[in-house]
């Protein structure tokens, strides 16, 4: 009986609390919206974290896309091959990385890449007290620090994910075209209508802005939220990292679901 | 200095995200040749319609005219009613063809108009009233079977 007792306890618990720290980061997102009118009147701070999250994140997206396209290139031939339409390679790759790939991906590698050191910065800095320092000076830390990294992460998503579909496509048609020899006309052509702007790009671009606001908004969270010790700050960066790749794929699916049948 | 730096970078990274974006909406989509703007629409009634989709191409002489617009089923006649916008720069007389036709063998079904010689010109929300199904490969293979399987008998 005790033991069943302590079982529901145990379920309840991380249920409330699960609950707990989602309602804390809609007021996080909440309080950063308030408050973002300070972060574009002085927007040399978000350009400042457009910087660190957006161009240093260029190298990764750019060398992993072309690689992406290369060996979406490779497999689509060999299996298209055996249809005996092997033009059709140019609609594959182009569709793959616009509508799936291209914002999945990005927002994967940006979790990785500059969500973790955001996570990282922020909880470093409340752990040594530079945020309620900031308070004492009435500098406000959620229209200092928190908002321009917000609006920086949700500007530099779109960009870095349409600089990777048309890298992975370059390297799609590096394979197909240099490499294997499918015929360049049909490559481009065959892309060109199958691949409708409105429907296939940008939905895409819609993805890749709303992955924006999910992985930035977590990772400024699971910075804000974490214990003020070197081992809380580990924790909140893993954990950023998990629940940004997690909550990614899952609204993916329901993004398309709902842009397929729509 | 610092100030310069970060502005040359994100206007570079900017630049480069614009131009992807451009690249992937006139060079991979079909902003550029997608021109159909203003449409009128009008109605077809198919007895079967095989695979037609909803914006599939809606072609006269192979050219893109319009796209289908929707596709129904009327419980009273029993048909399916096709809706489809065609180009306004485009008019075709009221006794125009329209059937279904298959790109290759196994590619996507489309509408091909055939104009007719009316003097009198489609106009929104009228309806075309002749019509060819699509061909359903079925119905070919088994007609051809029982045609050469009642030849054998004579």
């Amino acid at each position: 009986m005790k033991s069943l007792i302590n079982f529901f306890e145990k379920i309840g618990y991380s249920v409330t609390s699960r609950i707990k720290r989602l309602g804390t980061a809609s007021r996080l997102l909440f309080l950063i919206l308030v408050s973002s009118g300070e972060s574009f009147r002085r927007f040399q701070l978000t350009m400042k974290e457009i910087y660190f999250t957006g161009v240093m994140s260029l190298v990764i997206i750019i060398v992993s896309a072309f690689f992406v396209g290369m060996v979406l290139g490779l497999q689509g031939y060999y299996t298209l091959e055996k249809y005996g339409s092997s033009e059709a390679i140019g609609v594959l790759v182009a569709l793959s990385l616009v509508r799936e790939l291209g914002p999945v991906v990005t927002a994967l590698l940006f979790a990785g890449r500059a969500g973790t050191a955001i996570t990282a910065e922020i909880g470093l800095m409340k752990a040594t007290e530079q945020l309620s320092a900031m308070e004492m000076m009435a500098v406000s830390p959620i229209q200092r620090i928190i908002a321009p990294r917000f609006w920086a992460g949700v500007i530099s998503m779109p960009i870095l994910a349409s600089i990777f579909s048309m890298v992975g496509i370059l390297g799609g048609y590096v394979i197909a075209v240099i490499v294997i020899g499918v015929d360049e006309g049909a490559f481009w052509s065959q892309m060109q209508a199958n691949v409708d702007f409105r429907y296939d790009i940008v939905n895409g671009v819609i993805k890749s802005l709303v992955f924006g606001v999910a992985c930035t908004i977590i990772a400024l969270f699971e910075g804000f939220d974490a214990p003020p010790t070197a081992e809380g700050v580990s924790r909140a960066t893993t954990r950023t990292v998990v629940t940004s790749s997690l909550v990614i794929l899952g609204l993916d699916f329901i993004m398309t679901s709902f842009m397929l049948g729509g | 200095m610092d100030k310069i730096k970060f502005d040359v970078w994100v206007g570079i990274f900017v630049a480069i995200g614009v131009i992807s974006l451009l690249g992937l909406a006139m060079k991979v989509g079909n902003l550029t040749t997608n021109d159909i703007r203003e449409t009128y629409s009008v109605k077809a009634h198919f007895e079967n319609i095989g695979g037609l989709k909803p914006r599939a191409p809606v072609k006269a002489s192979g050219v893109v005219v319009g796209r289908v617009k929707s596709i129904s089923f009327d419980t009273e006649k029993y048909v399916a009613i096709v809706k489809i916008d065609i180009d306004t720069r485009y008019i075709f007389p009221t006794d125009t063809f329209a059937n279904i036709y298959t790109a290759g063998l196994l590619g996507e079904q489309y509408i091909g108009l055939e104009a007719g010689g009316d003097m009198n010109n489609l106009a929104e929300g009228d309806r075309i009233t002749q019509t060819q199904d699509a061909v359903v490969l079925e119905k070919l293979i088994s007609q051809f079977l029982y045609s050469k399987a009642s030849e054998e008998e004579d």
